[in-house]
C-alpha cells in the first residue's frame, strides 16, 4: 500500500506528471506515491519524470483501462 | 524550482498569443519545472498577451490551413475562409475550448498558475509593453521587465532554449 494516493484519471498532459510532482511534496523521503492514470502517455512520461528528476518508478502496470504507478521519493 | 544544486536550466521565447498556441510553452514551462530544470519564459510581442490579467485566448482558421476538428466520429477541415465568415473566430474558438475542458486538458490559465506556483521566471518585454502600449497593471503579479539582454543572459546558461 503506498503512503500517498493520487488520482489523475482522466487528465491529459502534463496534468498526470504536474500533479505528480505535487504530490510527492507529501510523500516522506522512502515512502511512495501510486498513481492512477488514464493517460496512455502517461507511461513514457513517469519513466522519463522518475530518470530525470531521480525519483524511483518501482513498478507500474495497467488494470483495464487504467494505468497504475508506484514512485518511491527518493530525490 | 530546482530540487537540485546545479539544476539544468532551460528558457523559452514565447511569441504567438493565441490559443492554440499558448499550449507548448506553458506545457513545456510547467512539466520542466515538476522536473526539476530552472525555467525562464521571455514574453514578447504577440506573446506578451498571455501574461495579462485577462487573456480571453481565441483561435482562428486563418494562417491555419492543417487545422482539422473531431467531428461526428470524422474530421471536419477548417479552411482559410472560413475565418471570413461573421462569427467564424468565436466559432472555433468555442469549440476548441469544448474540446480542451471534454479531454480533461488543463485550460492557458491553469497552466500559467501552475507555472508561478513552481517559480518559473517570466519576463516581459519592455519594448512590445512600449510598441502596443500596454501597462504594467495590465500585466499579472510577479512578473519581471527585460529586454534582449536579459534573455541573453539566462541563454549562455540554460542547457535547452527554445524560441516558440
Amino acid at each position: 500500500m503506498a503512503d500517498v494516493t493520487l488520482d489523475a484519471k482522466g487528465l491529459n498532459c502534463p496534468l498526470p506528471i504536474l500533479r505528480a510532482k505535487k504530490a510527492l511534496k507529501d510523500v516522506p523521503t522512502g515512502g511512495t506515491l501510486e498513481i492512477q492514470a488514464t493517460d496512455p502517455g502517461a507511461v513514457k512520461d513517469f519513466e522519463a519524470f522518475c530518470r530525470t528528476t531521480g525519483n524511483e518508478l518501482v513498478e507500474h502496470h495497467q488494470d483495464g483501462n487504467v494505468y497504475v504507478f508506484t514512485i518511491k521519493h527518493t530525490a | 524550482m530546482a530540487d537540485e544544486q546545479n539544476a539544468k536550466s532551460m528558457s523559452i521565447i514565447v511569441t504567438k498569443g493565441t490559443l492554440d498556441w499558448a499550449y507548448p510553452p506553458f506545457i513545456l514551462a510547467t512539466t520542466a519545472a515538476a522536473m526539476g530544470l530552472d525555467v525562464t519564459m521571455f514574453f514578447t510581442f504577440y506573446g506578451l498577451g498571455l501574461l495579462k490579467k485577462d487573456m480571453n485566448l481565441k483561435v482562428t482558421t486563418l494562417g491555419n490551413s492543417a487545422m482539422e476538428m473531431p467531428m461526428m466520429g470524422g474530421h471536419m477541415a477548417m479552411p482559410n475562409i472560413m475565418a471570413a465568415l461573421p462569427g467564424a473566430p468565436a466559432l472555433t474558438t468555442a469549440m476548441m475550448k469544448n474540446l480542451i475542458k471534454k479531454k480533461g486538458i488543463a485550460s492557458v490559465e491553469e497552466l500559467r498558475e501552475m507555472a508561478i506556483e513552481s517559480e518559473v521566471n517570466m519576463i516581459a518585454c519592455q519594448m512590445t509593453l512600449d510598441l502596443f502600449e500596454y501597462k504594467r497593471e495590465d500585466l499579472i503579479d510577479g512578473v519581471a521587465i527585460g529586454g534582449a539582454a536579459s534573455w541573453v543572459e539566462v541563454a549562455t546558461k540554460s542547457e535547452i532554449n527554445l524560441y516558440i
